[in-house]
């Protein structure tokens, strides 16, 4: 089920949004609205929906609408239309009591620049939101010292945030926005303020607590290589719209517009794609059906010098390269298996494609894509994986 | 030249006054009479004191909050104090200025808040302290004069119309600075109006806020001889008792003794904004 449900989001800045309002909905631009009406358009008509468990990104550049919307969520910012439905309640129409209960126990917010409170220490500041539910005192510290060993700031909680180092007040940041034992999580740019080599610290930090707690995440970036490591789908916004919305992979590989597809090309594919996104199709034997000469045939047709040949399951037995095939053919022998090279370089089908790049320079052989039971997927061979690099989707 | 005939806004104060002072003349008079006895009677409890135990204090004070240098100071300005045997108008002093700038918080907090919280408000009260502010003393002494009597009273009154406007000036900054995000913080979480106010505001406004808490003292110790004119004694008595009889010297020393009562009390007050 959808955790979070947005339908046609809008927002417009100003005092008399009304007519801005319906020149939108009639399919007017951001300027001529803003000409006409002196209204600024902040979200256009964006919907969108999140699973449990799920890791959103919305992507873009500063003043393309993406933090407004973040705060649209929990209504830091009113949004002038639209629905915001969590677990199925229509959180847009909820009375302010009601709000504050939401804000208080199923969302949780990280900020940009950490915003921790200067007076107090970490273990008060992660403190915090349960302080605001007047949780008893030494349970609030007990669930503050839980979500502090969690981002491993252990013998830190009495120390002060001016003590401690940016990566450090973030995760500090992290560990108030999971105190509270939320659903959602709210991260508006968590670690741009970072150092690059601290802000990739903390991108696997956040994957391995994610892997543990299972938080629905909303998380605004205007990093793409952030948005594609983070992101199990990612909407990437320009102009208060979203532009295009997709796994990582689509987004890389088939971008929808000329922007897109400007916003993708500077970004370390090798680390973006996976396996699975630049493998072709096997053509594999299978045996027992297939003989040496069905084997050498194939590669014949297909003009290559190897096959992978799998059991009739799919599960991957070896390679068969076609001076041993011919050989077989001569002997006249028709079990493929002792002829098999058993040693072949395989992947899976998650592995990124920075891992693999030296071992198909090393390789004679295509490394073999296979799932955790050992059938077969896919194949890779340097081609298609260098077409992929460039840009373009594989061919079949 | 004379299309638009004078407004006679002199006839209209005049008349304004009077009706107050006769439909309001109870009230004034208990409340003269409350303020009276609560100025006098923490005079008394500080000339209780004796000297070399509350110098003492004050130091002692200084030594926690700021320096050794400071407490020196205390010890030796408020020494020198005592030796030009003008304790007892200091003390009167101190409690004039203590029970003004108390009033100017207990008024003047509330005020500056609601001014940073409601824009409404803000747009009212700014002109106000505008005219506070600037409004020269002598126009409303002689007002409070016919109100609150001479004496003490009518010279906390005119205190507070002076030292009250940093008061909520600063409050009314400091809340409004504390950083966009931190408020964010405090809403996200789910924070009602009191617990934004009291976990977030105005911990982080406080250094402002006490900016403007040191001003009002300031600007209190500075109306005490204005105020003396209309008989609220103290150190500004002594100051325009010297004035008035040519006495230079004495009238010198007893400023002497307001400008030590303000260093200390100054540096004491500053650093509440500044430790943590």
């Amino acid at each position: 089920m959808d955790k979070l449900e947005i339908r046609n989001l809008v927002k417009i800045y100003g005092h008399n949004t009304d007519k801005a309002l319906e020149m939108l909905k009639n399919g007017a631009e951001n300027d001529e609205i803003r000409q006409k009406t002196k209204q600024v358009v902040g979200v256009r008509d964006v919907s969108f929906s999140v699973k449990s468990g799920e890791s959103f990104v919305i992507m873009g550049l500063s003043g393309s609408g993406k933090s407004t919307l973040l705060r649209c969520i929990n209504q830091l910012i009113k949004p002038t239309a639209g629905e915001i439905y969590l677990d199925g309640e229509n959180l847009f129409a909820m009375p302010p009591r009601q709000l504050l209960e939401v804000r208080r126990k199923r969302m949780g917010m990280v900020f940009q620049r950490f915003a921790l409170l200067p007076h107090r220490t970490i273990a008060d500041n992660v403190a915090y939101g349960l302080e605001v539910q007047a949780v008893k005192r030494a349970e609030r510290k007990q669930q503050a010292m839980q979500a502090i060993e969690l981002v491993g700031l252990k013998g830190w909680e009495d120390s002060y945030p001016h003590n401690l180092s940016g990566g450090m007040q973030q995760r500090v940041g992290i560990a108030r926005a999971l105190a509270t034992n939320p659903d959602i999580l709210l991260m508006d740019e968590p670690f741009s303020a970072l150092d690059p080599l601290i802000r990739q610290d903390m991108q696997d930090e956040l994957l391995e607590i994610q892997k543990k707690l299972q938080k629905t995440i909303i998380f605004i970036t205007h990093d793409l290589d952030e948005a594609l490591k983070i992101g199990e789908r990612i909407a990437l916004m320009k102009d208060a719209r979203v532009v295009q919305m997709g796994e990582p992979e689509d987004i890389l590989l088939s971008p929808a517009t000329e922007y897109v597809a400007r916003f993708v090309e500077h970004v370390d594919r090798t680390r973006a794609l996976t396996a699975s996104a630049v493998m072709i199709k096997p053509r594999a034997a299978v045996y027992p059906k297939d003989g040496p000469l069905t084997a050498l045939h194939l590669m014949e047709k297909y003009g290559i010098s190897g096959l992978f040949v799998t059991d009739r399951a799919g599960h991957l037995m070896g390679y068969l390269m076609a001076d041993d095939a011919s050989r077989l053919v001569k002997k006249g022998e028709k079990q493929l298996v002792n002829a098999l090279n058993k040693d072949v370089p395989t992947a899976s089908p998650e592995t990124p494609l920075a891992d693999l790049l030296d071992i198909l320079a090393r390789t004679q052989i295509p490394i073999a894509v296979v799932d955790e039971d050992q059938v077969l997927k896919g194949i890779l061979v340097r081609g298609p994986v260098i077409a992929g690099l460039a840009g373009e989707r594989s061919g079949e | 030249m004379d299309i638009i005939p004078r407004i006679p806004i002199n006839k209209w104060t005049d008349t304004g006054i009077k009706s107050l002072q006769t439909r309001f003349a109870d009230a004034f008079d208990s409340m003269t009479e409350f303020l009276r006895n609560f100025i006098e009677g923490f005079q008394e409890r500080l000339l209780s004191i004796p000297p070399e135990v509350l110098i003492l204090i004050i130091a002692l004070l200084a030594w926690r909050f700021t320096n050794k240098k400071v407490a020196l100071f205390s010890v030796i300005g408020l020494y020198l104090v005592h030796n030009m045997q003008l304790w007892n108008p200091t003390m009167e002093t101190l409690a004039m200025v203590f029970i003004a700038v108390f009033i100017c918080m207990v008024i003047g907090l509330p005020l500056g808040i609601l001014g940073a919280k409601n824009q409404t408000a803000h747009k009212i009260i700014m002109p106000v302290l505008d005219f506070m502010q600037t409004l020269p003393a002598f126009v409303y002494l002689l007002p409070a004069v016919t109100f609150f009597g001479l004496g003490v009273v009518p010279g906390v009154i005119a205190t507070l119309i002076f030292a009250m406007p940093p008061v909520i000036r600063l409050t009314d900054l400091g809340i409004k600075q504390v950083p966009e995000e931190l408020v964010e913080l405090g809403k996200s979480f789910g924070s009602t109006f009191f617990q934004m106010l009291f976990k977030i505001e105005l911990p982080l406004a406080r250094p402002t806020i006490m900016a403007g808490i040191n001003q009002c003292i300031m600007l209190s110790l500075s109306m005490v001889v204005v105020a003396a004119m209309i008989g609220a004694k103290g150190l500004g008595g002594e100051v325009w008792r010297g004035i008035q009889r040519m006495e230079i010297g004495d009238g010198f020393e007893a400023g002497l003794a307001i400008v030590v009562i303000a260093i200390v009390l100054d540096r004491i007050t500053q650093s509440f904004g500044k430790s943590n």
